[in-house]
């Protein structure tokens, strides 16, 4: 008798504990949907004629069609894509061949004075864009880099090599010291230490840097409007071609948005371990 | 190096031309002129109510994304069916390009008659509201609050999983509640991690163009109030073709960025510190 006595309220307290947890997940479900409604919103409209864009109430069921992202394509959607494809890649191509060695000489064989070089690197972040804008338009105007795709890889290259030198440091901080010790003893040469054994074993922290550099870049528009606006522009800049003719075509500006979004949302969803690491500089794991 | 020369020269350039008077309308207007593009800038009422709206659409979307932020941060802390996909669709929004968020956000949510706002308000009694125009500055500041709060929360996130668990674990035997030791205990250490996310977002937010370009072009119910400091430089340089009072202006933002910012690195370097010692 004196058991069960005993139970029966820790048994009331366990349901009681288990109908608050749910209360709070179906809570922290219900706010996350909202959060992520309007990118479910984006995407259901992208598939909607523009008659079925324009209800009220807003209509869920429709007739899905592919037309507006057939349209999208047609309108001019691809050359901005190229463009933009060829300033993150490149810009992230030299990222990593500059950031690689800076992190390395910043952490494994660290030179003098390191953390004065490191937070140098980081000030330089921290410099608004506008501010620059100015002269470094008339730079690019002068040397005829106005419209042109390298502007913009230069320019890219040099606002994620902080956050790359920043974040790939302290994935290098991680591999453990004997085993470069090891190598070092073997006789393996600088070049050798490099490819042989810290990059295998850096290169989940180096393609997530380079993620994130690529996500930066994609959706960069300051810098992209002011410098590429009437040719070549970059899919930031087409995206504000639909400020004209918004009111009009929603369909087609959701279609071309999912198309704009896409490759940074998977992309962001692959590194989103690495993420809290590249946004805070590599001071959060 | 090539920091040096891509970071520094266009600033040292920056400097150069706002202490000249080069109006790129104005033939020969570019000489040297001393400070008085600075007092040109300093006397005009459209700088010094674009320094009040920086300050008034940074610093609101910057706290309330930072509340936000952290009671999401609470919820996902804890054990639960999906936790993996809730984390994924919160942080989407930060991963969206800013520009097609603001378009989307003046076009379907927005919208007076067919946006999702007016019906879901509808029931409310509030029916056919020009949100971007009558209500521009809270329509700016809601779509940076839903930019930003996933980064502010991915840093709470951070330092909450970083806790310790020992004083959690004392605090329960001392018979604190969840509140308290809440209160008492995880508060004070989110502590740094709060900091660091409401810097690094000012320095982010600061520089918040596109949105503003795409939903009010920096006007607003009450004459320009979305004109934000990156706005206003724009203005002066793209449209009034006033290169060095641009400039000027821009030395201006550094200046007070720069204040910010090198509270930011103490911070950091308080951060970093630590964490080498802990490692």
């Amino acid at each position: 008798m004196a058991t069960v006595a005993a139970q029966r309220p820790r048994r009331r307290w366990l349901t009681r504990r288990r109908v608050v947890g749910t209360f709070w997940t179906t809570f922290t479900w219900l706010l996350a949907f909202v959060l992520f409604f309007p990118v479910l919103w984006m995407v259901l409209t992208s598939f909607k004629r523009e008659g079925d864009a324009y209800t009220t109430p807003p209509k869920i069921a429709f007739h899905p069609t592919l037309s507006q992202f057939s349209q999208v394509f047609n309108g001019g959607a691809g050359p901005p894509f190229e463009h933009s494809l060829f300033v993150s890649l490149v810009s992230v191509v030299f990222v990593l061949l500059l950031g690689i060695p800076a992190a390395y000489a910043l952490s494994v064989r660290a030179i003098e004075r390191w953390r004065d070089v490191l937070f140098f690197f980081l000030s330089t972040k921290m410099l608004p864009y506008v501010a620059a804008i100015v002269p470094i338009y008339i730079v690019a105007l002068h040397i005829g880099l106005l419209d042109n795709d390298w502007a913009l890889v230069i320019l890219y290259t040099g606002f994620n090599l902080p956050l790359a030198v920043w974040m790939i440091r302290s994935f290098l901080l991680e591999i453990p010291k004997e085993v470069i010790e090891a190598a070092r003893i073997d006789g393996a040469g600088l070049f050798i230490e490099l490819t042989r054994v810290i990059l295998p074993v850096a290169i989940p922290g180096i393609a997530a840097t380079a993620l994130i550099c690529v996500i930066f870049s994609w959706n960069e528009f300051f810098f992209a409007y002011f410098l590429t606006a009437t040719r070549g522009p970059t899919v930031p800049v087409f995206m504000i071609s639909f400020l004209q003719s918004e009111g009009e075509y929603w369909a087609r500006l959701a279609a071309a948005a999912t198309v704009a979004c896409l490759p940074v949302i998977l992309a962001g969803w692959l590194a989103q371990r690495q993420l809290v690491r590249g946004l805070s500089l590599g001071a959060l794991k | 190096m090539y920091m040096i020369v891509v970071t520094q020269v266009p600033f040292l350039v920056t400097i150069w031309y706002s202490l000249r008077s080069w109006n790129t309308l104005t033939p020969g207007s570019n000489k040297f002129v001393g400070f008085d593009e600075y007092k040109l800038v300093f006397a005009d009422p459209t700088f010094r109510s674009a320094i009040l709206n920086t300050v008034v659409i940074t610093a609101s979307a910057v706290i309330i994304s930072m509340i936000l932020a952290t009671t999401l941060a609470i919820l996902v802390n804890r054990r639960f069916i999906g936790r993996g996909v809730v984390r994924t669709m919160l942080i989407t929004p930060f991963l969206l390009m800013p520009v097609a968020t603001a378009l989307l956000f003046k076009t379907t949510i927005y919208d007076p008659i067919f946006g999702l706002l007016d019906w879901v308000l509808g029931p409310f009694g509030v029916h056919q509201v020009n949100w971007v125009g009558t209500h521009s500055v809270a329509a700016v500041v809601a779509v940076l609050v839903w930019e930003w709060t996933p980064f502010m929360m991915l840093i709470v996130l951070a330092g909450l999983q970083s806790e310790p668990l020992e004083s959690l674990e004392a605090a329960r035997v001392d018979g604190a509640n969840a509140v308290q030791s809440f209160g008492l205990i995880t508060l004070p250490y989110l502590r740094r991690y709060i900091e660091l996310g409401l810097l690094l977002g000012s320095i982010y937010i600061l520089q918040a163009f596109g949105e503003i370009f795409v939903l009010t072009q920096g006007g607003g119910g009450h004459g320009s109030a979305t004109t934000n400091l990156p706005y206003y430089i724009y203005e002066l340089a793209f449209n009034q073709f006033n290169v060095s009072e641009a400039a000027a202006a821009g030395v201006i933002v550094v200046i007070a960025t720069e204040i910010i910012a090198m509270t930011t690195l103490r911070l950091l370097s308080t951060l970093f510190r630590a964490s080498e010692a802990m490692g």
